[in-house]
């Protein structure tokens, strides 16, 4: 599947909660459903900066794809990584690097993410983009 | 009598505001407080009638100004029972007060080795500043300890003294704990050792009455907008003694004497820590929150505060899971708390789509987190404006949210 149709998928899925509630149990359960992060992977280098809680990303590349792993202390944080692996992990650096995020603001998630909150996943977004950045950079 | 909350409520105006289509619950009071309509209708009434530069004019309008800014300060020297006006300084704020006490005094009083003791409960605001002086002089930062009921430990505090101590810093009331710090035991253990204290006293000025003279606490700082008053405008109260040998921070207008390249005299106190143009808007309006306080009986206000506070106290205990920081024996108006081990932020999150405003985080008291070695707290805290409904609604929302979270 694309970036972007996993996008249209996730925006499908959201689209039967009508209640707020449901969605945000919906992002608990995906934030518990969420692989552990291996404990190696979880250093200060991984550690992201501008959220409330704790966030930590680790990406490596695998056969020209991106493999990204995630976690965060926060279970609502940790589902909304979920998502944002979900749609990028196993992606080469161009795909990364060439799509729009559409699907934050499509689920109705954005508007209720406060600036210090949605500066934290602007953060998340940027840190994979600086991974797929870097790997592209030593692909050459 | 009692208090008519519905009638107070109809006087501020954010708290009619709805969120996510659900009537607002304010309880972020600690961050900063609403104001009541006379307070931002005394600001309008500067821009609209009599907007002049203060203490610069002969003419009208700047005579209206310049009394109406200088009726504050003797406002605010009598309801902290402060022994002049002239001991009064506006500034932007309690971070802005407790940097010029750490510039100036840092001049005045300080020289390499030298001491300062704060505790491990303060707001980064008077902890910070201190160490900018550190790094500019080379002072040492001594830290009362926190006890795990969240108070501080008053033997440790004595054993901090040694012949370098030169200042103690301490605030008046916790903005995580709510805590009210024993300040006349402190500054009386300060002065035996004859060493002058800072009071803090951002969360504490509009909850408990507050008599500098009576304390005998050397300065005593906070900001308006904690206060019911605009944002911008704060108060550093210091004695006469000090603020007269204390080096100005800022130069510009206004706080001098006579200018020229060959030298510079400076103004008498308050002036002389007042350099350029004041907030006289802020300051005026500040007034105004002073007015509507006294008018509805300070006493009363602080009453019906704290019952809500017991109140409070009392029923979050019913909620599953809750567990509270800070079990201070006096303490009033902030209440910390976890729920489970769920993560503050998720805990607001939730709190926030049901109307609530909360504070979650470090609460800018980075080492007291670090001293329960937890990573933040859910705050509620108390304005007078506040009601047992709300607070019912509380309890019922963070019992839906440790079903979902737990
Ligand atoms: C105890 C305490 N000190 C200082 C401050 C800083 O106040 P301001 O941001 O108004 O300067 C606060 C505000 O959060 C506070 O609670």
């Amino acid at each position: 599947m694309t970036i972007n149709e996993k996008q249209d998928q996730i925006i499908e899925e959201f689209s039967a909660f009508d209640d707020w509630m449901d969605k945000y149990s919906f992002l608990i359960e995906l934030g518990n459903e969420l692989n552990v992060l291996e404990e190696q992977h979880r250093t200060d280098q991984n550690l992201i900066d501008g959220c409330q809680s704790k966030v930590w990303l680790h990406a490596e590349l695998k056969d020209g794809k991106i493999e990204i792993q995630g976690d965060s202390d926060a279970i609502i944080v940790k589902g909304i990584v979920a998502l944002l692996l979900r749609v990028l992990s196993g992606h080469t650096p161009d795909e990364i690097l060439n799509t729009e995020l559409y699907f934050i603001d499509k689920i109705g998630l954005k508007e209720h993410l406060s600036p210090t909150r949605s500066n934290g996943l602007v953060a998340m977004v940027k840190q994979i983009r600086a991974y797929a950045l870097a790997f592209k950079v030593k692909q050459g | 009598m009692g208090l008519n909350i519905q009638e107070i409520r109809s006087d501020f105006p954010v708290l009619a505001e709805k969120v996510y289509g659900k009537p607002l619950v304010y309880f972020d009071n600690a961050a900063t407080t609403q104001k009541p309509v006379s307070v931002i209708q005394a600001e309008a009434d500067v821009y609209n009638h009599y907007n002049s530069n203060v203490h610069r004019g002969v003419h009208h309008l700047s005579n209206v100004c310049t009394q109406a800014f200088e009726d504050v300060r003797k406002k605010v020297a009598s309801f902290i029972h402060a022994a002049s006006s002239d001991e009064i300084i506006f500034t932007k704020g309690t971070t802005d007060s407790v940097n010029l006490l750490a510039g100036s005094l840092g001049d005045t009083l300080f020289s390499v080795g030298d001491e300062v003791i704060l505790s491990e409960m303060e707001h980064h605001s008077n902890i910070v500043p201190w160490q900018l002086l550190q790094k500019r002089k080379g002072i040492e930062i001594k830290v009362i300890p926190v006890t795990d009921e969240g108070e501080l430990d008053l033997d440790a505090f004595e054993k901090l003294f040694s012949a370098k101590t030169k200042l103690v810093s301490v605030t008046h009331i916790s903005n995580v704990l709510g805590t009210i710090n024993p300040i006349e035991k402190i500054i009386e253990t300060a002065h035996k050792h004859g060493v002058p204290v800072v009071i803090d006293g951002a969360q504490a000025v509009h909850h408990l009455p507050i008599d500098v003279q009576k304390l005998d606490c050397d300065f005593y700082v906070f900001s308006g907008h904690k206060m019911y008053g605009p944002t911008g405008v704060g108060v550093l109260y210091g004695k006469r003694k000090w603020l007269e040998i204390m080096e100005p921070y800022q130069g510009g207008g206004e706080m001098i004497d006579k200018v020229s390249f060959s030298g510079t005299t400076f103004n008498d106190i308050p002036y002389k820590f007042e350099a350029g143009t004041p907030n006289f808007a802020g300051v005026i309006a500040l007034g105004a929150a002073i007015d509507y306080l006294q008018e509805k009986g300070l006493s009363k206000l602080w009453e019906y505060e704290h019952s809500l506070f017991e109140y409070a106290v009392e029923k979050l205990k019913t909620v599953p899971n809750i567990h509270f920081i800070g079990k201070a024996k006096a303490r009033t108006s902030v209440i910390s708390f976890l729920i489970g081990t769920a993560h503050p932020f998720d805990v607001g999150t939730l709190l926030d789509k049901l109307g609530f405003a909360l504070r979650t985080g470090h609460h800018c008291a980075q080492p007291l987190m670090d001293r329960f070695g937890i990573p933040g707290t859910v705050r509620a805290s108390f304005a007078f404006y506040n009601t047992k409904e709300e607070i019912d609604r509380l309890v019922q929302a963070l019992g839906q949210i440790e079903g979902m979270l737990g």
